[in-house]
C-alpha cells in the first residue's frame, strides 16, 4: 500500500487487505495531506473492517458474554436480525464446545474469541486450550442411530448457519475454529 | 432472573408445560430436566410441551428435548410438542428430529391425539 504523502487509498484496497480500524485511523492524516479529508474520513470509517478480541474464563457464563458481544459488534456493522441470529447461534455453539469439550471447564484455560467484520461479512474465531479433536471423528447427529443422542449437534448448527467453518490445530495446543458468514 | 419459566396445566390426564424464555446450556436445560423428572415421579407421563414462548434454544436445549422424550418413553408415556417457533422448527428440521417428535400447532388437536 502506498502511504507516501499525497497518496490516496482505495476503499477496495483496504477491504482486500482486511486492514483494521486502528490501522486506518493512524493512516488517515498521511493519506489526506493533498486532498479534502472530510468525505474520505467519513467514508472510510463506515466501510473498514473491525475486530474485537475477548479472553474468557471456561465457564457457562462466558457463552452468554461472547454472544452478547457478538450481537453488539454485528449490530454496529449494520447487520439485521436474521444475520445476527445465525451469528449468535454459531458463537454460542462454538464457545460452548470450547468451554465444555475443549477446556472441560478448567478455569486455568481461557477461551479466546475474536470477531472481525465488514458490512459484507462477519468472521468469528474461537480457540480453546484442550487436547483437540478431529472433526471427522464427530458422529453425524442426523444418522438414524444417533438421532436420540442428547449431545453432538453443535457442529451441525455451526455448519448450517455459517457459510464457512474450518478447524485448525494452532501452535501451543488446543483447537481453533474459524467461521465466516457472508451477507 | 431465570433463563426459563415453566408453567404447568392439566387437561384431563395430559399435563401441559408452557415454557417461556431460553432453553440453553446451564439453567434452562436443567430446569426442564427437573420438571420432567418431577412429573414422571408423580406418575404424569402424558406430557404436551408448549414451546410458543421459547425465544431461544441451542443444541443443549435440543438435546434436553430429546432427553425428555426418551425419559418419558421409558416410563411408558408420551411427550409431544406444541406451537414451535419458526426457529425451533428450523433446528428440528436440520437435526431431522421432526421425524421423531409429534408436533402440533393447535392445542385441542394435540390433546385429542393423546386419546
Amino acid at each position: 500500500m502506498d502511504l507516501s504523502p499525497g497518496s490516496t487509498i482505495s476503499p477496495l484496497t483496504l477491504l482486500a487487505g482486511r486492514t483494521f480500524i486502528s490501522d486506518i485511523l493512524a493512516l488517515i492524516p498521511v493519506a489526506c495531506l493533498d486532498s479534502n479529508c472530510s468525505e474520505p474520513i467519513t467514508y472510510i470509517q463506515t466501510i473498514v473492517p473491525e475486530e474485537q478480541k475477548l479472553t474468557l474464563p471456561s465457564q457457562i457464563e462466558s457463552i452468554e458474554e461472547a454472544a452478547l458481544k457478538a450481537e453488539q459488534f454485528a449490530r454496529g456493522l449494520g447487520f439485521g436480525d436474521e444475520f445476527i441470529s445465525a451469528i449468535d447461534l454459531a458463537v454460542r455453539e462454538s464457545v460452548t464446545n470450547a468451554v465444555k469439550h475443549g477446556n472441560k471447564f478448567d478455569q486455568e484455560k481461557p477461551v479466546e474469541v475474536s470477531f472481525a467484520g465488514s458490512p459484507d461479512e462477519f468472521e468469528i474465531t474461537v480457540r480453546d486450550f484442550g487436547t483437540g479433536f478431529s472433526v471427522n471423528d464427530v458422529p453425524d447427529p442426523t444418522d438414524p442411530e444417533n438421532l436420540l443422542k442428547v449431545t453432538g449437534r453443535g457442529i451441525l448448527f455451526m455448519r448450517s448457519f455459517m457459510d464457512e467453518v474450518e478447524w485448525f490445530n494452532p501452535e501451543g495446543g488446543g483447537m481453533l475454529v474459524k467461521m465466516l458468514k457472508k451477507q | 432472573m431465570a433463563d426459563i419459566t415453566i408453567a404447568e396445566r392439566q387437561a384431563g390426564d395430559v399435563t401441559i408445560l408452557d415454557l417461556s424464555g431460553k432453553v440453553t446450556i446451564g439453567e434452562g436445560s436443567v430446569a426442564l430436566r427437573n420438571a420432567i423428572r418431577r412429573l414422571l415421579g408423580e406418575g404424569k407421563n402424558k406430557i404436551l410441551m408448549n414451546l410458543a414462548g421459547v425465544g431461544y434454544i441451542d443444541s443443549s436445549g435440543i438435546g434436553e428435548l430429546v432427553s425428555s422424550f426418551t425419559a418419558v418413553n421409558k416410563e411408558g408415556g408420551t411427550l409431544k410438542l406444541l406451537k414451535l417457533t419458526q426457529k425451533i422448527q428450523d433446528l428440528l428440521a436440520i437435526t431431522k428430529l421432526l421425524t421423531v417428535f409429534d408436533v402440533f400447532d393447535d392445542e385441542a388437536e394435540a390433546l385429542a391425539s393423546f386419546e
